[in-house]
This record gives structure tokens, C-alpha cells and sequence, in this order.
């Protein structure tokens, strides 16, 4: 399936795919709405991991033999039909063993929004992830590498 | 002198009108296949009409346009790798520079120009043999009469390795080739060269725009170099000393047309190509050139303003924010090869399009006929003695 790649070489670690997942999530989609006026503003599913002067952006693996899916003890956790590994906020109680699980730390725990966790969705409403399209110096690439 | 506005603004080029057709690049073919090299004296051909006659390596261009020589160290691994993606990508040759060729860069060996310079930095043979052609320089526009100048923080491992130099050691060329100090010893030199490549590649030979230019353009001729390459006075740099780089120097437009008449004149214009650099900032500047009597011409300053250079002219500092001429491993991951190398061919793909227009305006479909042809330019603003060294009439005429 497509993943998501970090091309480190050219990372400069300006976080604005953070941003754009952010935007992205958000019930306007719109920058300066999502940012000062929602509440509560969604959480990034990707993050930049940074020691300069390298960094790249970080976010769920979609693993094929996902960690996070095993240990999930209501089922919440999932492979949908594109192979994405994504949450049900309906059946998630919040008891964040998948965090535990997640051998790249890349489930967040999100408290604004009824203590479920939150985590990368590869975008499904979108072509390609907000974060490959907004990276501006193409340094996150969404490939199938098989 | 830097003030002073370039001279091509008072060259305007004649199109066709009612007596003779222009012609429509959409819908017709044009023609802008260059060959850069020497040309054999006469072609002669056996009895089944086969070519006889042995020729010498030439650098064939898509269009006539080059990049000019920007070494590995005053620029970044990704600027490099860059120009070499989109010469290769467009057909034509980008230059190393001083700086020798790194070794992620062997790979686009067939669009390269190999530069060996005063300092000789990085040359051997493998670099020699990567390349597609060698160019000696004995001088550059920025700064005709001195040598480059590369400071220590710029030299980090992998510059340090490929001009093979100690790591954050200065790397200053001398201002002369110390082995070269007549036309006599240039052409040892160019013969050294072509003897290390088993005479497979043309060799060029690179100077500034000078008083005297015509005169060792025919004695670069003579000394069996291949292509001529002139670097006019506006050739850009943001790490030349600054009273040099504005007042040493003639325009590339005097200097290749004075070039091009001596060679016309001495006979020997075809065993020689000419290439002019330095100034060249749009495809109308370029159009004038190849009027003027250039071959190509080589592009460094637009090239760089194409992968995002802003001209804040602090090269030097190596802290270039836009990750072309800085070492710095954080500015350097700014530039993305893969975008950088894009916008270069959006630029030459332009400019190509721009020169078919230009010819098909004046009706002419092959660069090869504007070679030199100087009838399609009038001076304006210009005095008499600076017309005829330019072989243009005035205005009107």
C-alpha cells in the first residue's frame, strides 16, 4: 500500500506538516479558523522529530503486522479498506494500550476529545495526505514501497 | 561600470514584415541543435559517397545554452547535482567548476564539463575521463585577473575530499596558471589534456572579456583549443572582491563580435566554436550573442535565480539561506534537487521557446542561420567606432 516517506536529506524541519494535518482535521479547513477560533483544534498526526541538522516528520506506520491492532482490547483499532490502521472514536475507551504498543510512538493521547486516542489517517477525503501536499520542499512523499 | 546599462539595450533585433515571411514556431519546425567543436577544413567522401574525412569530437546541445562553471564548495552538493539532473534532462552540459566532481555526480559524466583550472583542485584522470568535455580556465568574468578564492568553513569533509585539500583549509588558485605563460604553453597544456582523454573530447579554453581579447582568441585557436569560451564583465558572483568585479573588463557583446570579425578575418572561425557568458540575464540577450557571432552561451546567474537564489550577494559568508552557496548541512537540505533541477528546465524549456519565437519574428528556422549574422541587428545610442566594432549598422540603415 502508500505510505507516507520522510526524505530526510531534505526535511528542514519547519513543521508545516504538523500544521497542515492540523488544518486538515479540522471542521472549517482553514488555516486561521482552525487555529484561533476551534475548539478543541485537532492534534496533528504527524510530528517532526528533530536534532539538527537532521529531522524529519514522523507519523504512523501503517504497519502490516500492526502492534497497535493486536493489543487494541475493543476492536477500535483497525485496518480499514485502503490498509490504513485507523481508530473508531466509538469504541475506543481510551485505555491507550496501543501508546504502549506503538513501537514508533506515534499515537498521541487526545483529552479534548472524549479521552480516544489520535493518530494519522493518511487523509481519506484527500488524494494524498495534507502533509505531502503542503510539504514545501517535497520532502515527505506518499509511495507505494511495497 | 556596473552602472552602466548593458549594451544589448541598444541592439534591437529587425523581424520580418510584408517582403519577407516570418514564420510560426507553433506550427513549423525550428531548428536550434548546436555543435560545439572544431569543424575539419573541407569534407571528403569516397566513391559510395561515405564520409572520409576523420571528425573531432563535438558537444552537441539541444539549445545553445550552458551553465556555466560553478564549483562544488562555492556552491552545494544539491545545486550541483541540480544542474547536472537538468542538463541532462535538456540535452546540454552543465560545468564543475574548480571545485573536481564529487562522487554521487560520475553518473551524469555525459553532460559535464570538466574544469581544470589554476588550482588544479579534484583533477585526475577519472575526473578527466567522466566528462564530456575539458575546460581550461585562465579567467572569469567576476573577477578576470585573480583566482577563486573558497574560504576554510566552506571546506568541510566532502568538499575537503573531492577538491583534495586538507578539511577547513583555504582553498585560494593562484591568479595565473603557473605553467602557462605564453600560447606555447597553453597549448602543452590543451595537448595534456587531450592526450589523458585519448583526443576523445573537445577542450575549451575559458577567459575574460579583455582589452585585448580578439588577439588571444586567435592565439587559443592556434594552440588547438577546441571552443573558445569569453566571460564578459557583468559575469556574476557574490564573492569577487567588489572594485574588481566592478570596473575590470570589457561587454561580452564588443568582445564576441570583435572576436568572431579576427577569427572571419584570419580564416580559422570554423576551427574554433564561441561560447559567450557573463550577462547573459534573458533569451533576447541570448538571441544577440549568437548574432553578435557566439556559438552558446553559458548561464550561471539566471541558472541559480531559477533554484532560488534571492542576489543577496553573501556567498562568501557561506550562509546562504536558500541552500545554493553554503556548506552549512541544514542550509543545504533547503534546496531539493528534485525541485531544483524542475524549475531549470521550466527555465531553458522557456527561454527555448522564447528563441523560436525570436527567430521565427525575424523568419529565420535555425539558430544556424543567425550565427553571425550580424544584418539582423542595428545600434541605437551608439557611436560609430562602437558600431563597427560590433559589425552593426545604425538604426535606419
Amino acid at each position: 500500500m502508500k505510505r507516507v516517506y520522510a526524505l530526510e536529506e531534505y526535511c528542514v524541519g519547519c513543521r508545516l506538516c504538523e500544521i497542515n494535518c492540523t488544518v486538515a482535521h479540522s471542521e472549517s479547513k482553514d488555516i486561521i479558523w482552525a487555529f484561533k477560533v476551534e475548539e478543541p483544534r485537532p492534534l496533528p498526526g504527524i510530528l517532526v522529530e528533530e536534532v539538527k541538522p537532521i529531522s524529519f516528520g514522523l507519523q504512523c506506520r501503517h504497519c502490516d503486522d500492526a502492534e497497535c491492532i493486536k493489543s487494541c482490547i475493543t476492536g477500535a483499532m483497525h485496518r480499514d479498506e485502503r490498509g490504513a490502521v485507523v481508530c473508531n472514536a466509538d469504541k475506543c475507551v481510551g485505555c491507550w494500550t496501543c501508546i504502549m504498543a506503538c513501537p514508533y510512538g506515534t499515537i498521541k493521547r487526545n483529552e479534548d476529545k472524549g479521552n480516544v486516542v489520535s493518530k494519522c489517517d493518511l487523509c481519506p477525503d484527500l488524494p494524498q495526505p495534507a502533509c505531502v501536499s503542503n510539504c514545501p520542499n517535497e520532502a515527505l512523499i506518499y509511495v507505494d514501497r511495497g | 561600470m556596473r552602472q552602466l546599462p548593458a549594451l544589448c539595450h541598444f541592439l534591437p533585433y529587425t523581424c520580418s514584415q510584408v517582403t519577407n515571411p516570418s514564420i510560426d514556431p507553433l506550427r513549423e519546425p525550428m531548428e536550434l541543435k548546436t555543435y560545439l567543436g572544431r569543424k575539419p577544413d573541407k569534407l571528403e567522401f569516397d566513391e559510395n559517397g561515405r564520409l572520409v574525412t576523420k571528425l573531432t569530437p563535438q558537444l552537441v546541445l539541444n539549445v545553445p545554452i550552458m551553465f556555466s562553471a560553478m564549483s562544488f564548495g562555492s556552491i552545494s552538493l544539491n545545486a550541483c547535482e541540480s544542474l547536472a539532473r537538468a542538463a541532462t534532462q535538456l540535452g546540454i552540459y552543465y560545468n564543475t567548476g574548480e571545485g573536481g566532481l564529487h562522487s554521487s555526480l560520475y553518473r551524469y559524466g555525459k553532460n559535464t564539463i570538466a574544469q581544470v583550472a589554476s588550482g588544479r583542485f579534484g583533477v585526475h584522470a577519472d575526473y578527466l575521463n567522466a566528462a564530456a568535455a575539458l575546460e581550461i580556465k585562465i579567467g572569469q568574468g567576476a573577477k578576470p585577473g585573480i583566482g577563486g578564492h573558497l574560504p576554510g568553513e566552506k571546506v568541510r569533509a566532502e568538499v575537503s575530499a573531492t577538491r583534495m585539500i586538507p578539511e577547513g583549509s583555504d582553498a585560494i588558485s593562484p591568479a595565473p596558471h603557473h605553467d602557462i605563460y605564453s600560447i606555447e604553453d597553453l597549448r602543452q597544456l590543451i595537448y595534456a589534456l587531450k592526450e589523458a582523454t585519448n583526443y576523445a573530447k573537445p577542450v575549451i579554453v575559458k577567459i575574460a572579456a579583455v582589452h585585448n581579447v580578439a588577439a588571444i582568441a586567435s592565439g587559443i585557436a592556434r594552440a588547438g583549443a577546441d571552443i573558445i569560451a569569453i566571460d564578459g564583465f557583468r559575469g556574476g558572483t557574490g564573492a569577487a572582491p567588489l572594485r574588481i568585479r566592478d570596473n575590470v573588463g570589457i561587454p561580452i557583446e564588443m568582445a564576441i563580435a570583435a572576436v568572431d570579425t579576427r577569427l572571419k578575418e584570419e580564416g580559422i572561425r570554423h576551427q574554433v566554436s564561441v561560447v559567450a557568458a557573463g550577462s547573459m540575464r534573458n533569451s533576447a540577450d541570448i538571441i544577440k550573442a549568437i548574432a553578435l557571432g557566439a556559438d552558446a552561451v553559458y548561464i550561471a546567474t539566471s541558472a541559480l535565480i531559477a533554484i532560488g537564489c534571492h542576489m543577496c550577494q553573501k556567498c562568501n559568508t557561506g550562509k546562504c539561506n536558500w541552500g545554493i552557496a553554503t556548506q552549512d548541512p541544514q542550509l543545504v537540505k533547503r534546496l531539493n534537487p528534485n525541485i531544483g533541477a524542475r524549475r531549470l528546465v521550466n527555465l531553458i524549456t522557456a527561454w527555448e521557446h522564447e528563441i523560436k519565437e525570436m527567430l521565427g519574428g525575424m523568419g529565420i528556422n535555425s539558430i544556424e542561420s543567425l550565427r553571425g549574422n550580424r544584418e539582423m541587428l542595428r545600434g541605437v545610442g551608439l557611436t560609430q567606432k562602437e558600431m563597427d566594432i560590433l559589425g552593426i549598422k545604425a538604426a535606419g540603415e
